[in-house]
């Protein structure tokens, strides 16, 4: 098992490697130039120029990559076009609240995902699980943006319940920290929680046929102890494999949430950068994320072994 | 909808800044102390006002940097850091004495060295700021608080660009800041004015934060744009970056911000329904729409296709599609600001009616081929995108036929720099604005530039309107100015340099228990206070 774990740290790198030099050449092939937006408007030839030459752009493109590489290397990200404040450090200020909202929302996805994807399966065809199906589509359906609005018209702006927009770190106090993050997690929690419920469900029922639930109930055991101990159990396979493909959907999503709420995340920070074609960080910050999503997937494999001894690498 | 007069639209603008006004501008008993929180226009990336024209950059330096001379509500100029200044007989040396007491914010006593090393640097990346240095022989320091600017030839407006409101202003700076080349940004952040910059709080993309400046000494006058007593009421401003204007607005009415610098105008009349919101118009002067043709390439290398663009024009078609609430747009006849002192009509007769069937003879004329006209339609911004569709159906009505290409404002910026033919990347037809401070005088307006490569992009060269630029900044008489201002009019619109398609006003928006709000392009915070 270790000496897999290991393998699979090592194969990290390549894999890193060959997502920083497509991001470079995908970034470099998309029209838009930093050295124009930073001239402005008041710029000559000359003086794009001479931003062009000052930022390493007029470099062939190989060597532009070598550079990049070579820096990384050393574990140096760069430094922002515009701010001129090191990668790192922009990425330090966003990333405890990408990772806050992400957790907090992957929480409420599976604490009422799960539950409610095994009761509808528990109780098949019956009003519960219609309605537990009519939740999933619609979960499905609603845009991110317009779910985000309505909840931040009903409890901030109606029942001033809740704060409208911004992020409060958890050194400031546990209750501006939570108040801030209740709404933007559960925006975007909705539609993971509507996949996991589903695919809980779909796993669950093909559990619930099987013999050896039929023996349970002919045992007397309870009808929760079968459910929790027996049958999620055994369906928790794919049900572990979603939870770990939303935490890298729910990073994703977290650009839109991060908008509407105004939240100073990774995802903001990338789509500011790419508007602006701020290179290093968008550079910075895709290699970051793919690696903590390579690490994830890791750690959704390392879970297979432990929920299902037979499971061998 | 009928067209209104620039009277009508003034006794209208005037009406609604009394009604909206009066809370902010009046003078109350300011209560000291608090934090102001405030969204801005744009997000704060670019900490150095020389070496970037950002509107955004400008506003923030206002905060930490001072000047040597402002701007008024009434646009004259006056002293701020200078306490006074002679001119000699022959008009060829300037003497600059400074205040009492000015101190930067790391406690160092402001010298004259550090102005002079500001001027300098500002005056090679400024367009007001590079005509003054082609005309200048010497800045230097005299003793600690005295410096002099000595002419090397005529230049009528020395302070009018030493006071200019808009970017770059010549913001001061210690010496050794200054002195850093006027190509690379500045590393340190260290100005004399009323806040300071607390650079462990910046957060790109999120929020700034400002503190007062214990030692600032204001002026004894009057507070009036960016001149007179900045007195400071609030310990902190925390500018923060909303990128939607719905949770921004909600964040307004919630109170968890305090002033949300320039609000969507359909966002206004929502704000203006909520009784703890008022709405004020701090920049009366507003902003410019441009249609700016490429000189470069057919069919607009040619002057008369260039004149069907002014044959076609009608500004209201365009102001209407942009900016849609009348109350807040007007026509201008003017390349000129039409609130400031060089407003015109000269030569603008065919400005200011369209007429279709004189651009169809034009474009005929012109020898038109039927190639695309390619018009750049940028999509991120609403009022351009409107513009770029309103001008599609003008020039197609006059006879060109049209292809538009879409693309994000920050492909547009990379776009308008190409020099290359339409057809291989290029553009024939682009829409940009300009703040009115940005085109109220021949010296700071690039629209009327004609320096074929030197110029703004679209490169127009019009060596008649070089020469009218260098009278107009030779020229110490304001009738004379106003004279040459007239034929750069002239010139600039039979040459079609580019076509102005009105002007408008943009609204502030703050909750009531926020005082003081000063008139100015850029927002001010000196003088305001929280309830």
């Amino acid at each position: 098992m270790f000496p897999e774990i290991a393998r699979r740290l090592l194969a990290t790198i390549p894999v890193m490697g060959v997502v920083a030099i497509a991001v470079f050449a995908l970034l470099h092939a998309t029209p838009g130039d930093p050295a124009v937006i930073i001239a402005g408007d008041y710029a000559t030839g000359e003086d794009i120029a001479r931003i062009r030459a000052k930022l390493g752009l007029d470099q062939p493109f190989l060597t532009q990559v070598g550079l990049w590489l070579g820096r990384i290397v050393r574990g140096d990200l760069g430094t922002s076009i515009f701010s001129g404040l090191p990668v790192t450090t922009l990425i330090g200020q966003r990333v405890g609240t990408t990772a806050w909202l992400t957790l907090f929302a992957m929480l409420i996805s599976v604490g009422i995902g799960v539950p409610v994807g095994v009761l509808a399966a528990w109780r098949k065809g019956s009003w519960l699980d219609r309605l537990v199906m009519v939740f999933a589509v619609s979960g499905f359906s609603m845009p991110t943006f317009w779910l985000g609005f309505i909840l931040v018209y009903v409890f901030a702006i109606t029942m001033s319940w809740l704060p409208v927009q911004g992020y409060s770190p958890i050194t400031a106090g546990f209750w501006p920290f939570l108040s801030h993050l209740i709404l933007p997690a559960l925006t975007l929690s909705v539609v993971y929680m509507a996949l996991i419920a589903r695919m809980t469900r779909a796993s669950m029922l093909g559990v619930l046929n099987e013999d050896y639930i039929r023996t349970a109930f002919a045992k007397g055991v309870a009808p929760r102890g079968v459910l929790i101990r027996h049958a999620l159990k055994n369906a928790s396979l794919p049900v572990v494999t979603i939870i770990g493909i939303g935490f890298a959907l729910l990073i994703g999503g977290a650009v839109v949430t991060e908008s509407v709420f105004a939240l100073p995340g990774l995802g903001r920070l990338t789509v500011d950068a790419i508007i602006r074609r701020d290179y290093p960080v968008i550079q910075g910050v895709i290699l970051i994320v793919s690696g903590v999503y390579v690490l994830l997937n890791l750690v959704i494999d390392v879970l297979y072994v432990v929920l299902d001894p037979r499971i061998r690498y | 909808m009928s067209p209104m007069s620039r009277r009508q639209f003034l006794a209208a603008a005037t009406g609604s800044v009394a009604a909206t006004a009066l809370p902010a501008s009046s003078v109350h008993a300011q209560k000291g102390g608090g934090t102001l929180r405030f969204v801005a226009q744009a997000d704060l990336k670019i900490l150095d006002p020389v070496w970037t024209t950002a509107y955004i950059t400008r506003n923030h330096a206002y905060l930490v940097y001072d000047t040597l001379f402002g701007t008024d509500e009434k646009l004259q100029v006056k002293p701020q850091m200078v306490d006074k200044h002679t001119v000699s007989r022959d008009g060829m040396k300037y003497t600059f004495t400074l205040r009492d007491g000015l101190k930067w914010h790391d406690g160092q006593p402001v010298v004259a060295e550090d102005c002079a090393e500001s001027l300098k640097r500002w005056m090679k990346k400024d367009r007001f700021g590079r005509l003054l240095a082609a005309h200048t022989a010497k800045v230097a320091p005299v003793d600690r608080k005295t410096f002099t600017l000595e002419l090397g030839e005529r230049f009528g407006p020395v302070l009018e660009a030493i006071g200019k409101p808009s970017s770059n202003v010549p913001f001061m700076m210690p010496a050794r800041i200054a002195s850093t080349s006027a190509d690379e940004q500045i590393k340190e952040i260290v100005g004399s004015g009323p806040f300071r910059f607390v650079k462990d709080e910046w957060q790109p993309g999120n929020q700034v934060v400002y503190v007062k400046h214990a030692d600032y000494v204001p002026r004894n006058e009057a507070p009036s744009g960016s001149t007179g007593g900045k007195k400071v009421h609030l310990d902190k401003v925390v500018w923060r970056y909303i990128p939607d204007p719905a949770t921004a607005a909600a964040a307004l009415a919630a109170g968890e911000v305090d002033w949300w610098e320039i609000p969507p105008i359909d966002f206004v009349p929502k704000i203006e329904q909520n009784a703890t919101l008022a709405t004020f118009l701090p920049d009366p002067l507003g902003t410019q729409g441009w249609l700016r043709p490429n000189h470069l390439h057919p069919p607009f290398n040619n002057k008369k296709a260039r004149q069907a663009l002014v044959a076609m024009m009608d500004q209201n078609l365009y102001l209407q599609a942009g900016i849609g609430q009348a109350k807040y747009y007007r026509t201008c006849d003017s390349v000129f600001a039409c609130n400031g002192p060089y407003a015109t009509k000269a030569g603008a007769e065919g400005l200011a009616k369209q007429d279709l069937q004189k651009a169809r003879q034009l474009v005929k004329e012109s020898g038109y081929d039927g190639r695309p006209v390619t018009v750049v339609h940028v999509t991120d911004i609403s009022f351009l995108s409107a513009a770029a569709l309103v001008t599609r159906e003008l020039l197609q009505s006059a006879g060109f036929t049209v292809e538009l290409k879409a693309m994000d404002w920050s492909t547009n910026l990379a776009t308008r720099a190409r020099k290359d033919p339409p057809d291989k990347g290029g553009w024939n037809v682009l829409h940009t604005w300009w703040m009115a401070a940005d085109v109220i005088n021949p010296a700071v307006h690039f629209g009327v530039s004609g320096a074929g490569s030197g110029a703004w992009f679209g490169w127009p060269e019009i060596p008649q309107l070089e020469k009218l630029i260098t009278e107009w900044v030779r020229a110490t008489d304001q009738a004379r100015r106003k004279q040459i201002a007239d034929e750069v009019q002239r010139v600039a619109l039979d040459e079609v340099a580019y076509v102005p398609w009105g002007e408008w006003v943009a609204p502030t928006a703050f909750r009531k228990n926020v005082q003081g709000i000063p008139k100015f392009i850029a927002p001010l915070f000196w003088n305001v206070s929280v309830a």
